[in-house]
């Protein structure tokens, strides 16, 4: 029998939140974050929307708990307040005799302070300090320092699959025995080099964004981290953690079909969301819902609809996009939705997908329209696909009563937790 | 524990060139030891190639020579360790959008995405498995390593194909430079250990190895294992985590008959190298490469290779000692590798 893998703490920042906590309000009160530009000096900021985290650098050190000092990217500041989060939920201080290891994924990395710097970097010696935070290894290793996480470090860069890779090689290192439980997720801040790249391939929605709408018109960037516990079942017995959700599948699988679009019958998506349900010993017709990559270009939603219809059949789950909440976080995506989608098992709620009007032609399945309460949530799908073609799906199942005896405390526990601030949302 | 059944290597060495292992050596009098690129005729359509940046040609042709190698057409996952990626596309974008955010070229924002080689590799083989980039300054080829072997641990896999690839760039050296990484003056690369400076001699190199989970008749050696550790507040502590990951293999210090050591002429950084030799190693054969690729993220790549060849022809070349000691037998090879003192990894190779 494999090792189980249990997450037990999360921690998140967003455009719709600071912390678990603001980001469940903003979801259940079906408020996205998504904006004009504000803080990343760049000519398009009165063009494009984004989902910007509300947050000057100096009021994210604040935030990180650190004293403001050069050498600190945005991207390295808001990893650091998510894993934080996620490090104290997950109880990670206590017994360091566990093997814990951080995996972290980026691909702007400390972009958003190297174009500012650029060319000091070339002509002068004013700026050095942030040479070295330029990397995607910066962010991750100013993590591991934070926390003192040493077991296991690493950092994954599969475009905007990234933080869905780092969650899938913790547990798969966990389930080597390499680890006894790990910090996974990623991070990334809105950088003028990325904002420029993607206008520059024409897949940016002036306005908020539409995902699995027929009139669709591309993405909203965003920003953030978000950070997940994952445990071995070894590991509970000794930190007594009470877990709130399972990680029972995952599949990567690679497109190879082009460096930045899907292909028309979504393959490489297919066969990562195939590979995760085959994993977890469920049939298709026990997820009750798929938090899709759902980007909203004409390309994605079309190619991954095709795969959901094709996988599912007469099998459909509910299936939304949040991207129109955070806007597409890219590397950090993975991770951010894939608590969310833990969020619903919590909360037994969907995620309803915002500015839907008019199914796709092509398609024979509506998303989610409205915010889903009170309903059955049992196992989640995360999507999360990347450009050339890197596509990963995660399956997050609730844990079950009967067969485990922590969990069952577990649930009790966090729906205690989560209750309050269900009410509070609701109340809005 | 695996296989290493196939290998294609550019580098400053005429590796792209002859499989004869080091035969003749390049010396360089040089800022950095650039890569001797073959024709890529041979490997990627000319059509396709024309858009392609430097390190992206450079990674396919590796990996199509990797697999010709093996006798490999198509791998089970394909996994690749970069610690900057496509740094000449990167540096095209920061350009432009710093002198003025004009609509850009988007070909170089394609190719600066770091998975860009892993998935150009795929889109190259029409291969729909397992597909991954690690990121982590010279942990990055070590965690694909990892990757790979646990790959094959889980039996999803027979062929892995995992690569090491960086590049280096003039303006990416005189950035880097400013922070003391390279010695400011060009250098002779072989006689680089004679004058202790601070700063190394910065190369690059694109390799890609065939992993499999069993022999055939190409295997240069087993990979045994693959290990890295971060050094946080003293976290970094050889003489446990050496023998600990030795000892999981079922060997210890005694059995290592040759240690590579990641020297690189950086007389901040090297002193490490040696006493850590000193203390486990005194008296044994010690070995060294970076003279002949130049230090870059992903170098030990070109150390594995080197470890490799030794297992397979064995022989023990004078151009690596550190040394004038000749080991017993060339069985066990240890390769030791650290950046600053923080990312300290290992690779343990051994002979068939």
């Amino acid at each position: 029998m494999p090792q189980r893998i249990f997450i037990t703490g999360y921690g998140i920042i967003s455009c719709i939140g600071n912390n678990i906590e603001e980001t469940l309000s903003s979801l259940l009160g079906s408020k996205p974050g998504t904006g004009r530009i504000r803080y990343v000096e760049t000519l398009l900021k009165d063009e494009l929307l984004v989902g910007e985290v509300p947050k000057t650098l100096a009021e994210l050190f604040v935030m990180a708990g650190i004293s403001p000092v050069d050498g600190y990217s945005r991207n390295a500041l808001l990893g650091m307040i998510a894993a934080r989060e996620a490090f104290e939920h997950g109880r990670l201080d206590d017994h360091r005799e566990l093997k814990t290891g951080l995996i972290s994924a980026t691909t702007v990395g400390g972009m958003d302070r190297s174009e500012f710097y650029y060319n000091d970097f070339l002509t002068n010696d004013t700026r050095n300090v942030f040479i070295d935070s330029y990397d995607c290894a910066d962010s991750t290793e100013k993590i591991a320092q934070l926390l003192e996480i040493t077991g296991f470090v690493t950092t994954i860069s599969t475009a905007c699959s990234s933080a869905a890779n780092a969650i899938m090689l913790g547990a798969r290192m966990i389930r080597s025995g390499r680890l006894d439980r790990v910090l996974a997720g990623g991070s990334e801040s809105l950088t003028k080099f990325h904002l420029n790249g993607f206008n520059a391939l024409k897949i940016l929605d002036k306005e908020p964004c539409k995902p699995f709408d027929q009139h669709r018109a591309g993405i909203n960037l965003g920003e953030g981290a978000a950070y997940l516990v994952l445990e071995s079942e070894e590991s509970l017995a000794k930190t007594g953690n009470v877990p709130f959700a399972e990680l029972v599948g995952w599949g990567n699988a690679c497109e190879a079909y082009h460096q930045t679009a899907s292909s028309p019958d979504g393959i490489g998506a297919y066969l990562a969301m195939k590979e995760a349900i085959d994993m977890s010993g469920l049939a298709p017709g026990d997820i009750d819902y798929v938090n899709a990559h759902g980007t909203g270009t004409d390309n994605n939603d079309l190619s991954e609809g095709h795969a959901i219809e094709r996988l599912f059949v007469d099998k459909m789950p509910m299936v939304s996009s949040t991207k129109q909440f955070t806007g597409h976080t890219t590397s950090a995506a993975g991770s951010i939705e894939a608590i969310l989608s833990v969020l619903c098992l919590q909360n037994q709620v969907i995620w309803p997908n915002l500015n839907f009007k008019e199914r796709i032609a092509e398609l024979n399945f509506s998303p989610v329209e409205k915010l889903m309460i009170n309903v059955a949530v049992n196992a989640v799908m995360s999507n999360s696909f990347g450009f050339g073609g890197n596509d990963t799906s995660l399956i997050f199942k609730k844990v079950n009563a009967s067969n485990e005896n922590n969990a069952s405390n577990a649930i009790n526990e966090n729906n205690v937790c989560n209750a309050g601030n269900t009410g509070k949302a609701r109340g809005e | 524990m695996a296989y290493i059944n196939g290998i294609g290597l550019i580098s400053p060495q005429k590796t792209a060139e002859t499989k004869e292992f080091l035969s003749e050596v390049m010396e360089y009098t040089a800022d950095y030891l650039r890569c001797i690129e073959p024709g890529y005729r041979t490997y990627i359509d000319p059509i396709q190639s024309r858009r392609m940046s430097r390190l992206i040609k450079m990674g396919i042709a590796s990996a199509k020579m990797s697999m010709t190698d093996a006798g490999c057409t198509m791998p089970d996952a394909i996994i690749t360790g970069t610690g900057l990626g496509s740094v000449e596309d990167t540096e095209k974008i920061l350009g432009e959008i710093t002198r003025e955010e004009k609509f850009l070229n988007p070909t170089p924002f394609i190719q600066s995405t770091y998975n860009t080689i892993s998935s150009q590799v795929a889109i190259q083989l029409k291969c729909h498995n397992y597909n991954s980039t690690y990121v982590h300054r010279t942990f990055s080829f070590e965690s694909g390593l990892i990757d790979g072997l646990m790959q094959i641990e889980e039996q999803k896999a027979t062929n892995v194909l995992v690569g090491a690839i960086d590049e280096m760039t003039m303006n990416h050296l005189q950035i880097t430079r400013r922070v003391g990484q390279w010695k400011m003056e060009a250098v002779n690369n072989l006689t680089l250990l004679q004058k202790p400076t601070p700063g190394a001699l910065a190369g690059e190199g694109a390799a890609f190895f065939v992993v499999g989970a069993g022999m055939c008749a190409s295997t240069y050696a087993e990979l045994a294992d693959a290990a890295t550790c971060i050094n946080i507040n003293g976290s970094f502590r050889p003489d446990t985590f050496l023998p600990g990951f030795l000892g999981k293999n079922n060997l210890s210090v005694d059995d290592i008959d040759v240690v590579m050591l990641g020297l690189n002429g950086d007389n901040v950084n090297d002193p490490h190298y040696l006493s850590f030799a000193e203390q486990f190693f005194p008296g044994k054969a010690q070995a060294w490469f970076k003279h002949l690729c130049g230090e870059y993220h992903t170098a030990t790549g070109f150390g594995l290779y080197v470890a490799a060849n030794i297992l397979k022809n064995q022989v023990y070349p004078e151009i690596l000692k550190l040394n004038p000691v000749q080991p017993a037998k060339l069985k066990n090879i240890l390769i030791y590798n650290h950046f600053r003192n923080v990312n300290h990894s290992f690779i343990l190779v051994r002979g068939c």
